[in-house]
């Protein structure tokens, strides 16, 4: 009784915090768009019992997935969130990765500090920090004002409202993310392993390839999911820094839902998009898996 | 078991209690309102005022579609309200508990009839036209000073928009007011065809487009970071007073399109769900009284439906032809009604491939 009161509790979450929203996604997504409340068609009717679920099967498709695959808007729009993911996860890596090993080589007393430094800006609210990095990049921002201070630039620069303004953004939001788990991997590793490949022969730099690296590797590929995966989806960071013309499928979201008020298609969108996300997750998953594996 | 049942009849309980009677919940546009009415409210009626804010039709209008918003005010633009009131949305005003409905203006009355027919839904609150916010000094210094400020031909023609492109341009991103500007024939035409020809003007001019944003312009252009907006009458007056106090030489002003130009009007309504609908007629009877919606125009520098209100006008609003036109502008003003959804989502794909290239 009490393993089972075990086992159910993880799968009574997921049932309510997953699947349940997906299903009822779903079906919306497979509904047609109709001006009522809420704005869409057929709707689940409860008093009908059984006749009334069967009616809503009935008239249930997949016309909306049809409409997807027509316009060239929402496989360019996905493709490109998938560059920009991309792009910033690895810049995130290159930004992240020495902040992590410099943290971890710092003295003992003083790694409590460094850690708190990274989790710090969570305090303040992380819209009201995208914010800030308006002000900063703005055309005559505090930016501008410090490098034209210094001499570097007398041209008010064009960096918000562009792709540029939506990397720095990522990178900057989600880097503690990368850092830790980065930080957690190298922190357990054994410094006497560098300098047994030193007495090796090694050099520092070889040694840091053929041995820190692979022993961070499990941190690397947690900080990656963890800045790939929420930034596909990204929608205030594109919208608030990025232009016009920076295409994400959160914007073409967000258009389908407010402009069109088409839930159904939105939804279709939404569907989709988990999709993606599900590969990289089940890679994941499995990453984890076999190294708890070769752990245990 | 027993305590979770507890907790939850507990949260309930808050829950009904803070949307309960004492609460009126208002969801108004930003920028909109002097706030010191809304505590001139609190004091008049011992009701407490929630007041929310959004810069966009769409965001209300998906609140209002996807129901139980929780708001008991609401002020949509007429052709939302329109769509909305189709959807069952809205309920109908209790006339007699508008004892100051005789203060509304027929001139703006018969104009929102295209809306909402017998005004039974709603009220007009405030009502303006989509026009030209320019810093003249710097327009002035680039196109010259016979630069076409009161012209369309201003933000639609490439070879002004290249060279203003320097100094930035913003226009509103909000499909229904931006592609009827330049239509050229009908601006309310419900056309695929015509509304099609919108689309290379706009598309010529993109590139010198900084950003398409419907509340931003309004300090950009006050203080100085761009010199051209597309945007709404008010809020560029709004941005030439900010402008004004913060003595930074920035002078800005504003003209209905001397082309023709949209007039719009923002209407407050009550939802279906609404918690409290007494206090809800309770607010838009003190919105209604002549000197509060005075005050509030005289404030956001916007014209309102209210004959009574114009006594307690400041010159500078009453006396402009921006705000309150004059007969030959009313003339040149048209009004825009809903789309259908199908051309509505061929208007908002139009839109997208006019932003994005794509």
């Amino acid at each position: 009784m009490r393993r089972f009161t075990l086992i159910a509790v993880p799968y009574l979450w997921l049932l309510a915090l997953f699947l349940v929203p997906f299903l009822i996604v779903l079906k919306i997504s497979l509904s047609d768009y109709a001006l009522s409340i809420p704005p869409y068609a057929p709707t689940l009717d409860f008093s009908a019992g059984w006749q009334g679920i069967k009616d809503l099967m009935s008239k249930l498709d997949f016309e909306n997935y049809v409409f997807l695959t027509e316009d060239a808007l929402y496989w360019k729009a996905y493709l490109s969130s998938l560059k920009i993911a991309l792009i910033s996860t690895v810049l995130t890596l290159l930004v992240g990765y020495p902040i992590a090993y410099g943290m971890a080589r710092a003295a003992p007393e003083w790694r409590p500090t460094l850690l708190m430094l990274v989790i710090l800006p969570f305090w303040t609210s992380f819209l009201i920090r995208v914010y800030a990095w308006m002000g900063i990049l703005a055309s005559e921002g505090v930016l501008y004002q410090f490098l034209s201070f210094l001499g570097i630039v007398d041209e008010p620069l064009k960096i918000l409202s562009t792709n540029t303004a939506v990397y720095i953004g990522i990178v900057y939001t989600y880097l503690p993310f990368m850092i830790l788990p980065i930080y957690a991997a190298l922190e357990k590793m054994d410094d006497s392993l560098i300098e047994a490949a030193e007495d090796l022969g090694c050099s520092r730099m070889s040694a840091f390839w053929l041995i820190t690296i692979p022993l961070s590797k499990s941190g690397i590929i947690a900080g990656c999911f963890l800045v790939f995966i929420p930034t596909i989806g990204e929608f205030v960071i594109p919208s608030l820094l990025g232009g016009s013309d920076t295409l994400m499928i959160g914007k073409v979201l967000w258009e389908e839902f407010f402009s069109n008020r088409d839930w159904p298609v939105a939804s279709a969108v939404a569907i989709i998009l988990l999709l993606i996300l599900v590969i990289p997750i089940v890679l994941f998953q499995r990453n984890q898996q076999l190294q708890r594996e070769a752990e245990g | 078991m027993k305590t979770k049942l507890m907790t939850m009849t507990a949260v309930t309980a808050l829950v009904a209690g803070v949307a309960g009677a004492e609460e009126v919940r208002v969801y108004n546009w930003s920028d909109y309102i002097d706030e010191s009415l809304l505590e001139k409210f609190e004091a008049e009626t011992g009701l407490t005022l929630v007041y929310d804010v959004f810069d966009s039709n769409e965001v209300l209008e998906t609140k209002m579609l996807a129901g139980g918003s929780g708001y008991d005010v609401v002020v949509p633009t007429g052709s939302f309200l329109q769509r909305q009131i189709a959807a069952g949305a809205f309920q109908k005003l209790d006339a007699s508990k508008l004892p100051n409905k005789g203060n509304l203006w027929s001139v703006i009355e018969e104009r929102t009839a295209q809306y909402d027919p017998a005004n039974e839904y709603s009220i007009n609150y405030m009502w303006g036209t989509t026009g030209i916010g320019v810093n003249v000094g710097k327009v002035q210094e680039i196109l010259g000073e016979d630069a076409p400020i009161g012209s369309l031909d201003l933000i639609f023609n490439p070879a002004n928009m290249e060279k203003l492109a320097e100094c930035g341009v913003h226009f509103l991103d909000a499909p229904t007011e931006v592609i009827p500007a330049y239509i050229g024939e009908d601006p309310d035409s419900k056309d695929a065809d015509v509304i099609e020809k919108a689309k290379p003007v706009l598309q010529a001019v993109r590139p010198y487009v900084a950003k398409f944003h419907s509340s931003e312009y309004i300090n950009a252009l006050a203080n100085g970071e761009i010199c051209v907006a597309f945007g709404w009458s008010g809020d560029v007056l709004q941005a030439r007073d900010r402008a004004a106090e913060a003595e930074n030489g920035v002078e800005i002003a504003y003209n209905a399109p001397s082309e023709g130009a949209l007039m719009w009007f923002d209407q407050m309504a009550i939802p279906v769900d609404a918690p409290n609908p007494e206090g809800a007629h309770k607010f838009l009877n003190f919105i209604m009284d002549a000197e509060n919606m005075a005050a509030a125009s005289n404030y956001v520098y916007y014209a309102n439906g209210n004959k009574a209100s114009q006594e307690f006008l400041i010159e500078d609003v009453i006396g402009d032809t921006a705000i309150y036109p004059d007969e030959a502008t009313l003339e040149n003003l048209y009004t825009f009604s809903p789309y259908d959804p199908r051309l509505q989502r061929t208007v908002t794909r139009m839109w997208t491939e006019i932003k994005s290239g794509v």
